[in-house]
């Protein structure tokens, strides 16, 4: 279970969030500039909050109060980024492989196996990223945030930089993950079709607030729009 | 024309030498003051911008005379170096390697802060949130990514160096087979009669000495550039 209470001042914009998510896959939903990739980099540990504390479970990753602010390179929390972020100079084997060199855990060749036929990117594991494809690109992202072992799983809009048929093609990887990974997910979007597929829980986000948190339903008022 | 003496083989020898050592040595300096300059924000960092790029405004003669006076036998610097660990600069070829890496210095920093800045520190976000720590950000991603700068600035700091002429000669003066490199020995043969012709050869090979240092650098730059697009 994540618990998130936080705000930020960044310029003009403030943001005040507090919500909790259950396991499974969360969604943050919201209009794009409505700070949810802030809350999600405060998640990962990328941004540092001026109030507030952030903890996975019993384990405390920010406190404003007791003085805590775990590192990013040792939350263990995996982020899939809008535009991939692969390291332009290895292979995509070695780019999935970093993660666990990085975090000192030994090979797990089942583990590699199952995520890459997981993720159909076998064939793409000599290359380097620059003669991918932006849906390979994003699956192998998926793959290297994976391949940590991550203790939770940070989805910041990974469709939102392809088009719609390789939308398509991914949707289905995505389902497959959730349901086969067994990592609990945060899922950005201002998308309600993405959400709907993937996500049963669901936090609104306006202006840096949280405006609502519930299920599925939430986003009916969306979708009648 | 191309028969070389003993005596021009030993300027080149020593002038490639002093280059290599110099751009070497300096090299590990460069990366870190690149970084701190690219990267950090703190108290007296224009003081620090300004100290690097000094040499570069300064006279030569300037900064060779500074050389002097600190690094000297008996300045501060040089007396204490040679007292604790038996380094000598004053007169020798190391210190001839000393003042053309204090004057190739600030083209080494330019040329690798430049890429540093360049790079998407997204990426390095990217690598901390997969467990990697400052270093081994550093490590595995800064520094490959920034790679043909680094190189650049490498072969900027070589070719400055080969050609390094005030600083070196104020410093430890112009004695043959120990500090007279190919620019101070090309030097010397024009102010004596019928050395035109020596000087002349030493010449050309000064010209082709920087003609493969500069192709030898756009080679491993492109490579390293393709490294990033696939093939």
């Amino acid at each position: 279970m994540l618990a998130v209470d936080v705000e930020k001042r960044l310029g003009e914009f403030r943001i005040a969030a507090k919500f909790e998510t259950m396991g499974g896959a969360a969604a943050l939903f919201g209009a794009s500039g409505a700070g949810k990739t802030s809350i999600v980099n405060m998640i990962a540990g990328l941004v540092t909050p001026d109030r507030g504390r952030i903890a996975l479970d019993d384990n405390v990753l920010f406190d404003s109060v007791a003085r805590v602010n775990v590192p990013a390179h040792r939350r263990r929390i995996g982020y899939v980024f809008q535009e991939g972020r692969l390291f332009p100079h290895l292979t995509v084997a070695q780019n999935l492989d970093y993660g666990r060199w990085m975090s000192g855990l030994p090979p797990d060749p089942a583990e590699h196996e199952r995520i890459v036929s997981l993720l159909d990117i076998g064939a793409l594991l000599p290359r380097r990223p620059g003669r991918l494809s932006g849906g390979e690109r994003q699956r192998v992202a998926f793959g290297r945030a994976l391949l940590m072992k991550p203790r939770l799983l940070l989805l910041d809009e990974p469709l939102a930089s392809l088009d719609r048929p390789r939308k398509l093609e991914i949707l289905p990887y995505l389902a497959r993950l959730r349901d086969e990974a067994k990592v609990p997910m945060i899922y950005v979007s201002h998308q309600a079709g993405e959400i709907l597929r993937l996500a049963s829980q669901v936090i609104r986000i306006e202006d840096g607030r949280v405006q609502a948190a519930g299920g599925l339903e939430l986003l009916d008022a969306e979708a009648a729009r | 024309m191309f028969d070389l003496t003993p005596e021009e083989w030993t300027a080149v020898q020593l002038s490639l030498r002093i280059a290599l050592v110099a751009t070497l040595v300096t090299l590990p300096f460069g990366i870190a003051v690149a970084w701190l300059l690219a990267r950090k924000n703190f108290w007296g960092k224009a003081l620090l911008d300004g100290l690097v790029h000094l040499p570069l405004v300064l006279p030569p003669v300037v900064t060779g005379y500074l050389l002097l006076i600190w690094f000297g036998r008996k300045g501060p610097i040089g007396a204490f170096l040679d007292d604790t660990f038996g380094i000598v600069f004053s007169f020798r070829w190391t210190g001839a390697a000393l003042a053309c890496g204090v004057m190739a210095f600030p083209l080494l920093v330019r040329a690798i802060r430049l890429s540093f800045e360049a790079i998407d520190r997204r990426l390095e976000d990217a690598a901390s949130t997969l467990g990697a720590n400052g270093f081994w950000v550093f490590l595995t991603v800064t520094l490959p990514l920034a790679l043909p700068g680094v190189i650049a600035g490498m072969v900027l700091s070589f070719a400055k160096a080969l050609g390094e002429f005030g600083a070196t000669i104020t410093f430890v003066s112009n004695i043959p087979g120990e500090t007279q490199t190919i620019s101070a020995a090309i030097y010397t043969l024009t102010q004596v009669p019928g050395g035109d012709a020596a000087a002349l050869r030493l010449v050309v090979v000064a010209i082709a000495i920087a003609l493969v240092a500069l192709i030898a650098s756009e080679w491993f730059a492109r490579r390293a550039g393709t490294r990033y697009h696939g093939e």
